[in-house]
């Protein structure tokens, strides 16, 4: 997700200065770090050299004079287009769990026991977790919070003891090819 | 860690095979009185053998389990049976209700076995039932139950008599994330009140993330952490 994309997606509303869309993405998106007015200066520019916004007058209302911007006929299009793709699930996850099984593979480590121990470091975490929501005094806030890590930890862990089978057998094959 | 508490159930070095099938070959568990262990490990690598080994259901050709200083790898059957109905709670992977009987009925039967009257059994039963989110219809038989809702049964069937040791072979194989949910918590709850222990049997991490510590079994062996020597 882009600042731009959000700029043009606000921009899609009407006319509006930087400010203001800096404003309206803080209230939005609450979790989301706020927009730097700079990067909003920024990327309005190059809306404009790309043909998707244009200089739609200023305003002063009393203080100093403000650029109104508005989106162009393709801006519009590219507004809608982005809002309504299907968004590509992450074709790869580099994360350093599956970045140190490969490098203990590659450098003839013991990938095996460091899965064994990353589960249980894992599941050390996935029984705070679980505490943690299943506390009676348990807000939806936090409940919801502990899913969401439960649901991901959990698939850290399919993902290594797949591995671990597949180390199993992966290895039990070169032994019969040795063989052979 | 030398303050855990001494085990009331002990498994050292079991070996079973079934035919010419190696289910078991050297797993080592123990399980301290109040305590919530999960069993993991891949389809095949001897999970259930071994909860059927520790609750005496299955004799093991080599290996001692000991319960509370009795061998239970070497009792005879009626002293096996007794332990069963008196100290033991056990929820099989496949149900194994009793299809003539009611849920309600299924839950009462235990009680009833050791003596008490029907209509004290069913009331306990049916609160039973209610703990585990089964109370809506108790008349119905197995054969008309879902899938969870005959794992909810089964359960509720397995605490009915206070059980000193809950064995649960995978009690929520056939439920969704938000009924494990309540069914674990509702499990862990029980024995915490009652101070029962527990050996849970799972592949669902999340289920064994509600268990004090896991235990995992790979072709028929238990592989790490688990043993206090
Ligand atoms: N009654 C039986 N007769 C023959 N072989 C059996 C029998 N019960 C189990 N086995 C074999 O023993 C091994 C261990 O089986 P077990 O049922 O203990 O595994 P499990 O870990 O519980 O698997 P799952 O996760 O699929 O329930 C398997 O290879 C299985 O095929
Ligand atoms: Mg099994």
């Amino acid at each position: 997700m882009s600042t731009r994309h959000i700029l043009l997606a606000l921009l899609a509303k009407g006319p509006s200065h930087g400010y203001d869309l800096k404003r309206r993405h803080d209230d939005h998106f609450p979790q989301a770090r706020p927009l730097a007015y700079g990067q909003v200066y920024t990327t309005l520019q190059r809306l404009v050299r790309d043909g998707l916004a244009e200089v739609a007058g200023t305003d002063a209302d009393g203080g100093p004079e403000r650029t109104l911007y508005r989106l162009t006929a393709d801006g519009s299009r590219e507004a809608t287009d982005w809002a309504g793709q299907v968004t590509p699930p992450a074709p790869f996850v580099t994360n350093e769990i599956f970045a140190k099984v490969v490098v203990a593979i590659l450098t003839g480590g013991d990938p095996a026991a460091h899965l064994l121990a990353q589960r249980a470091a894992h599941m050390d975490r996935m029984r705070e977790l679980t505490a943690l929501k299943t506390a009676p005094s348990a807000e939806l806030g936090t409940v919801l919070a502990a899913d969401y890590a439960l649901n991901h930890l959990d698939a850290d862990l399919r993902w290594m003891t797949t591995t671990q089978a597949r180390l199993t057998t992966l290895t039990a094959v070169t032994v019969e090819v040795d063989r052979a | 860690m030398s303050n855990r508490p001494v085990p009331l159930l002990v498994a050292r070095d079991l070996v079973k095979a079934h035919g010419s099938t190696p289910a078991l070959r050297g797993a080592r568990l123990e399980l301290a009185a109040g305590e919530i262990v999960a069993v993991t490990g891949a389809s095949g690598s001897g999970k259930s053998t071994l909860l059927h080994c520790l609750a005496g259901i299955v004799r093991p050709d080599g290996g001692a389990v000991t319960y509370a200083g009795e061998r239970v790898d070497a009792l005879p059957e009626r002293r096996l049976s007794e332990l069963r109905r008196t100290d033991f709670g056990v929820v099989f992977q496949f149900g194994q209700l009793i299809p003539e009987l009611t849920a309600l009925d299924n839950v009462a039967l235990p009680l009833m076995l050791a003596g008490t009257a029907r209509e004290a059994a069913q009331e306990r039963a049916a609160g039973w039932l209610e703990r585990f989110g089964a109370g809506e219809r108790p008349g119905l038989r197995p054969g008309e139950l879902s899938g969870g809702q005959a794992q909810r049964v089964a359960l509720a069937r397995a605490l009915v008599t206070g059980p000193r040791v809950v064995f649960a072979d995978e009690p929520t194989g056939a439920l969704d994330s938000l009924a494990s949910e309540q069914v674990m918590t509702a499990l862990v709850h029980t024995a915490r009140e009652t101070g029962a222990a527990v050996l849970v049997v799972t592949h669902d991490a999340q289920v064994a993330a509600y268990a004090d510590r896991e235990v995992r079994l790979q072709d028929g062996v238990t592989a790490g952490l688990e043993v206090c020597a």
